[in-house]
């Protein structure tokens, strides 16, 4: 009995042992390049710091110069929210729309798809100095198209009105990586759901109503979060579309852009971690707070069924 | 209502489709097909716009960027000097002649190329511009070629290979910890994997920075590399959701055979996961090829730059230049297409086994 207690534990024990050795590359990794730079990054929130001299501890002046005396901050932190309004609902009921439509029984629906995902996977410098070309009034496509219907095209990427909204346009064209997603969610809800729905008379927008839209919150949630997350990191399409300025008169100087210039253009280390804490507490209650909201508007079918 | 008479169609996707359908559904699907027709006309067309502006020249694409097909005016060499010819009718004979002269009033003094004495003046915007396909081919060597882009090239995927070496390797250990073994704190510790999902890099660049800067790594490709082989959290995520679906039953055979924990892992584990193996590495390459911010604060050398690097810089030095840019960028995005079109059934697959739903 105590050979085979003893034994039973020296399994787990090595059971253990070695899932800390398979995980262990994560461990040192994280410690290494997560944790370690989050300290340390901390620290230097509190100091300034160039490089070449050593840290200097100022205590919270650089958080205080930031939130009081930088307009630039606040310009950056407008212009990332003002992209988040209308880049982020644009961009979920768009790509809800188009996965809606893809999830259809219609012809050819693969070629569709493939249509439709494929400028998401090219995301990346190529893509931002085509649509770069696109906006632009000489060579563009659009000042001409524009034309055709009485139109007088801005100068989309020179005009501090209308670069924010071409950057949205921009990312529209992209919107294939979240269609996929919930194209996904949608394949995950059950038929019979429909069926049941069809044999109660539901139409077919009475079944997307109280069919397919509860069951899909989830991949929204999902969805909302990630976006979220990503605008605040906001950085190779306005980086490449204006050479790192952020202009014209930094009408598109996001958060993250003007993080960059203050670390790697002028060298300030101390004021951009400072940059990147703030940046790092409004995108944690953003996400909690989305979280948080996510009990009334979300619904997890598995949680229900646990209670009934 | 329905029949399968015509004989020609009754095989085809349309015709299969047509069948046994209901008129309201009918009426939607073709709604739907519309919709997404419509919508893929703004998809489609930059990419049009892209590979017609590539094989332009910066006349053309100046004169009229709408046309998809580069073409140019013909034109006839009139007593030393080339000039653009016109199809003139002439007492309803068409005739090509040559435009010499503009004149005042919108006209201007046409000859014929055979005959150049014979002048005559007519009204220009009345004739008829003959125009001649021209391709112009030589914009991709000459793209390519300006700035050193076989470096470019060869720099990235070095770095986007050996970063798949380093990312498979370590995430499908730590994958497998965390998917095959008991033991205290590995659920806690799991939770913490993926909340760094949503962590916000800028917390952690700055320091990285400063200590790579410290030990000599900066315009190296170190930096980028080094850190692929410590794991992330977004693969280890989908191939930890990919292993948990592999029946336990097959570990325990190859355990009483005497396989230890990582012979488990990589003759029973690993030969399983392919399919989640492929889709985490095509992800990665997608995200390498694509990578700008990191090659950006660490690569400072010529060098030492990636694609994306290199085609930024170009964009700066050759703005005016658009078709050559334009090559340039095609020339970019064609791996990322070309290995979605070689993997397209891993890109639907692979979203749902990440669980996300």
């Amino acid at each position: 009995m105590t050979i085979l207690k003893r034994q039973s534990m020296s399994i787990s024990r090595k059971e253990a042992f070695f899932g800390y050795l398979f995980i262990s590359p994560w461990v040192i990794g994280f410690i290494v390049f997560t944790i370690g730079p989050m300290l340390a990054s901390f620290y230097y929130s509190f100091t300034n710091y160039n490089m070449a001299a050593t840290p200097k501890w100022v205590g919270i002046d650089n958080y205080v110069h930031l939130l009081t005396t930088d307009p630039l901050f606040w310009k950056s932190l407008q212009v990332t929210l003002y992209y988040a309004v209308l880049a982020l609902p644009l961009g979920l009921i768009l790509s809800f729309i188009v996965a809606i439509l893809l999830n259809q029984k219609i012809p050819f629906v693969n070629v569709w798809r493939t249509i439709y995902f494929l400028p998401s996977v090219i995301a990346g410098v190529g893509v931002t100095l085509l649509w770069v070309r696109i906006f632009n009034p000489r060579v563009g496509m659009l000042t001409p198209i524009l034309a055709w219907f009485g139109i007088k095209a801005p100068n989309f990427l020179q005009d501090s009105n209308w670069i924010v909204p071409a950057l949205v346009m921009m990312g529209l064209w992209g919107i294939g990586g979240g269609m996929i997603i919930y194209l996904a969610g949608l394949q995950g809800v059950p038929t019979d759901m429909y069926d049941a729905a069809k044999v109660d008379g539901a139409n077919v927008f009475q079944r997307f109503l109280y069919v397919t839209l509860p069951m899909t919150t989830p991949v929204i949630f999902y969805n909302l979060v990630m976006d979220l997350i990503s605008t605040f990191q906001y950085f190779t399409t306005v980086y490449v579309a204006t050479g790192g300025t952020g202009g014209p008169n930094r009408a598109s100087l996001f958060y993250n852009l003007y993080l960059y210039q203050n670390a790697f253009k002028y060298n300030e280390m101390g004021y951009a971690s400072s940059m990147a804490w703030v940046l790092f507490i409004i995108v944690v209650s953003l996400t909690l707070l989305v979280f948080r909201s996510s009990t009334a508007w979300v619904y997890y079918e598995g949680q229900l069924r646990g209670r009934g | 209502m329905q029949t399968n008479n015509s004989k020609p169609f009754h095989n085809s996707p349309i015709r299969r489709f047509f069948n046994g359908i209901k008129g309201h559904e009918l009426i939607l699907n073709v709604i739907t097909t519309f919709m997404l027709g419509a919508g893929s006309i703004f998809i489609i067309t930059p990419f049009l716009y892209m590979l017609s502006t590539s094989l332009k020249d910066i006349n053309q694409l100046r004169s009229n960027p709408l046309a998809f097909i580069p073409t140019e005016s013909k034109m006839a060499n009139i007593a030393g000097k080339d000039e653009p010819l016109y199809t003139v009718i002439i007492d309803g004979v068409k005739n090509e002649l040559a435009l010499v002269k503009n004149l005042t009033e919108g006209k201007g003094i046409f000859v014929d190329p055979a005959d150049p004495s014979v002048q005559q003046t007519l009204v220009i915007k009345e004739q008829k511009e003959l125009r001649v396909t021209e391709i112009h081919w030589e914009n991709y060597p000459e793209a390519l070629t300006s700035v050193p882009f076989d470096r470019y090239i060869m720099n990235t995927l070095l770095v986007t290979f050996v970063t798949m070496i380093g990312m498979l390797f370590s995430c499908s250990l730590v994958a497998y910890g965390f998917s095959r073994f008991r033991a205290p704190w590995l659920n806690v510790l799991f939770l913490v994997l993926l909340s760094t999902i949503m962590l916000p890099g800028q917390v952690r660049m700055i320091p990285m920075y400063v200590f790579f800067q410290k030990i000599g790594w900066v315009d190296t490709f170190l930096p980028l590399l080094v850190p692929a082989f410590f794991a992330n959290a977004y693969d280890v995520f989908l191939l930890r959701q990919f292993i948990m679906t592999i029946p336990l039953e097959m570990d325990d055979a190859a355990r009483i055979d005497g396989a230890n924990p990582l012979q488990i892992l990589l003759y029973v584990i690993l030969p399983q996961s392919r399919p989640a193996i492929i889709a985490v590495s095509i992800f990665h390459f997608l995200w390498a090829w694509n990578d700008f911010y990191e090659p950006l604060i660490y690569l400072h050398s010529r060098s030492n730059w990636t694609v994306a690097i290199g085609l930024q810089t170009f964009d700066a030095l050759y703005t005016v230049n658009t078709h050559l840019i334009m090559a340039a960028s095609l020339v970019m995005i064609i791996p990322p297409i070309a290995l979605f079109f070689l993997a397209q059934k891993v890109f639907t697959q692979g979203v749902v086994f990440s669980g996300v739903k």
